[in-house]
């Protein structure tokens, strides 16, 4: 009885071990129930998308894949919300370096690119554009957005879902006080005198909120482009301790130092769009994706209008590409090429707007009748596209997150008192010549 | 003469604790192993093939100030809230052992922190840390305190993380002494009592050292969990303002998965990891020695 017991024991431990050895179901791996109505040739792509603005966002990519496979019987496309932009970098770079198998298709940072290039982890799409019309579609595109596609000759990437820093304002609190609602600022000097004005003695309302936290150098470019300059020269250059950018530090730094029309100390962007609606705050810099939001919030009419540097009006480009993974079968190739096509279509890309915030990356989406409708009803969706004219590339190098960690962390010591602006931007260009020295441009 | 054990039952041990020893060796030994391993080479965006290097990581975060930031930060929040957590938790645990009503209605709620992921508290303590109206802020202007931008000031955001930290672990901590002081004998205190001893003289002279080893169970586990802080960085701090908050598990979360420095995360881990066998080693030499057990 005792031997019997043994081996019973032994049995139920191997068993034991071998069902705990079931590998986990990888988003990767194949359905493990085939649609019954699906061809047996179809081709299926995987798909991975972040989501960074609010709203029923897997809804709306559900329907549009439904309609893309409708018009594409032979593609089917499996859909994978995969976190934040970061997180859906992490997850594609984790699953390379492992040696797994990548998705098809990606929503990236058009930032990424650099990277996804290092790490060999995408495929350029010059072919597959010339064949879909070459110069006639990559006219369409902002020219703004489809910059951050460039590298080595090559286009790398089309734009889906992409945004402009833009400036809110609280016109009620404009005509309170004595500024006229249908003139915001135009230069920077503009901006802190209006901020003037619109700061009560009692520190109920400020004029004017930027964040500094997160990803400071994003709103921090706005006030560098609007200078005429940027913060980089190239994919492994950053100007970082120019004397324009110097200055335009020290800007940011008097608006709550000298001119007191800001809170002092890190503003956090998600309180943003809050103390915008509550009144706190007569101006704020915040994503022009956050329209909606603010818009459904607001008690009051609320204006748009563009950041400013000290020439003029002057913003960074914002969000995501989509991205073709290399690795993949030709005919996954093509059948991954069709569908970024039907997402960045300028019906797709108008819908996408009016459902989202975002800015259709292509001219033409803002000719339908959807957009035109939308623009009617919101006119202040119209702004930001208007503002691409004034948008320079947003911060975007080899190593790219450290690089934008370096000049986050110069404007947060400058912004704390911590270090003197000069002193800050020269210890973050060290360090990112450090780093970028590695890469060749 | 020895009795030859029955057939098979040599073996019986052996096939008992080979399910968690395959879990120790997969999850615990052989990531260990490879994290050393990989310390010594270098492998980041700039270096896609690992390079043998050495210590020449090690030797590189250690000469970085912001990794010594980064050790100073952890530090700190251990050393502040590890003792604050320990002591809290002995005395809700002495005070809550007593008898009257509404005792386990109280023990629930200094447990009930603890039950939450500290993620949901990191999201909720974020707004609970806002300027202007948030509840922390408008509790703390009822005693007259100017507001505070606890989460943009560097001097202030590591304490509002500390703050946080305490309160969600303190409660957990509690259990732990409320079983230790309920499994103490009554009779020890009764003739302590008789013997005209204080309370405190009979907590300090009988209760402690009869709850070492509770303590340093507590004291481990409070070490560990406050090292492993990253939750409450990730959700409210990303690491800021100016590298305030940034502490060693979150860096290396950054490192390994942001800046894809392969090299340099192993290195921290492999810190990571001397660091708390260093501690554990220390805790326990320490207690065991002053510890009187039954």
């Amino acid at each position: 009885m005792k031997k019997f017991q043994t081996v019973l024991f032994a049995c139920l431990m191997i068993v034991m071990l071998f069902t705990a050895c079931q590998p986990a179901p990888t988003p990767t791996a194949a359905p493990s129930a085939p649609a019954a109505s699906a061809p047996s040739t179809a081709t299926e792509l995987t798909f991975y998308y972040p989501v960074a603005v609010a709203g029923p966002i897997t809804q709306i990519i559900d329907g549009y894949i439904a309609k893309f496979e409708q018009a594409n019987p032979d593609i089917k496309v499996k859909a994978v919300l995969s976190g934040g932009y970061g997180d859906t970098l992490t997850k594609i770079q984790t699953t390379i370096k492992g040696g797994g198998t990548p998705p098809d298709v990606a929503v990236l940072l058009s930032t990424d690119l650099y990277s996804l290039v290092d790490s060999n982890a995408i495929m350029p799409m010059d072919d597959a554009i010339k064949a879909a019309g070459g110069d006639t579609l990559t006219s369409d595109f902002y020219p703004a957005y489809l910059a951050n596609s460039n590298y080595q000759g090559h286009i790398w990437s089309l734009p889906f879902q992409r945004s402009i820093p833009v400036l809110f304002y609280n016109k009620d609190m404009f005509k309170t006080a004595g500024l006229d609602p249908a003139k915001p600022p135009t230069t920077y000097q503009e901006m802190v005198d209006d901020a003037k004005k619109l700061t009560k003695a009692d520190g109920s309302t400020w004029g004017l909120e930027i964040s500094s936290d997160g990803i400071p150098y994003w709103l921090f470019q706005s006030f560098v482009i609007g200078s005429g300059s940027n913060v980089f020269s190239a994919s492994n250059k950053v100007t970082f301790d120019s004397p324009v950018v110097a200055q335009s530090l020290q800007d940011f730094m008097d608006l709550s130092g000298k001119d007191k029309v800001m809170p002092t100390g890190i503003l956090l962007w998600a309180n943003m769009p809050n103390d915008f609606a509550n009144g706190k705050a007569a101006m704020i810099w915040h994503s022009s994706g956050s329209l909606t939001n603010i818009l459904k919030q607001a008690k009051f009419d609320v204006g748009v209008s563009y950041t400013v540097g000290e020439k003029g009006f002057g913003a960074p480009t914002g969000g995501g590409n989509m991205y073709i993974l290399k690795g993949i079968s030709p005919e996954h190739q093509a059948a991954a090429f069709k569908f970024v096509q039907f997402m960045t279509s300028p019906d797709i890309q108008a819908d996408w707007s009016i459902h989202t915030g975002y800015v259709a990356s292509r001219k033409s989406a803002y000719d339908t009748q959807a957009m035109k409708d939308n623009i009617t009803k919101v006119p202040q969706a119209g702004v930001a596209p208007a503002g691409l004219q004034y948008a320079g590339p947003e911060l975007a190098t080899h190593n790219n997150a450290q690089i934008q960690k370096f000049l986050g962390d110069a404007v947060q010591a400058a912004l704390t008192g911590k270090s003197a602006p000069a002193d800050a931007l020269k210890n973050a260009q060290q360090q990112a010549d450090q780093v970028l020295s590695q890469f060749k441009e | 003469m020895m009795r030859r054990p029955p057939n098979g039952a040599a073996a019986l041990p052996y096939l008992l604790i080979l399910p968690t020893l395959f879990f120790v060796v997969v999850f615990t030994l052989w990531p260990l192993i490879r994290v050393i391993y990989d310390s010594l080479f270098v492998e980041n965006q700039a270096v896609q093939v690992p390079q043998f290097a050495g210590l020449e990581n090690f030797l590189a975060l250690f000469m970085s100030s912001a990794f010594r930031d980064v050790l100073y930060n952890t530090l700190i929040y251990v050393v502040i809230t590890v003792p604050a957590s320990t002591l809290f938790a002995l005395s809700l645990a002495l005070m809550l052992n007593r008898e009257f009503k509404t005792r386990g209605l109280f023990r629930l709620a200094f447990f009930y922190p603890s039950m939450l992921p500290m993620v949901s508290a990191a999201t909720i303590f974020l707004f609970m840390y806002t300027p202007g109206y948030g509840l922390i802020n408008v509790f703390l202007s009822f005693f007259g305190v100017a507001d505070q931008n606890w989460l943009g000031t560097p001097s202030l955001a590591l304490p509002a993380l500390m703050i946080l930290g305490i309160w969600k672990q303190t409660g957990f901590y509690m259990i732990f002494f409320l079983a230790g002081l309920q499994g103490l004998p009554h009779d020890i205190f009764e003739s302590a009592r008789l013997d005209g001893a204080s309370t405190l003289q009979s907590i300090r002279y009988i209760t402690m050292p009869l709850l070492m080893g509770t303590t340093l169970f507590v004291t481990t586990i409070a070490v560990v969990n406050a090292f492993e802080t990253v939750d409450q960085v990730y959700i409210m701090t990303s690491g800021g303002p100016v590298n305030s908050t940034s502490m060693l598990l979150f860096n290396m979360y950054e490192t390994l998965f942001n800046y894809l420095d392969i090299g340099k995360a192993s290195a921290m881990s492999v810190i990571l990891i001397a660091m708390l066998l260093i501690f554990t080693t220390i805790n326990f030499i320490n207690t065991e020695r002053n510890a009187t057990y039954e």
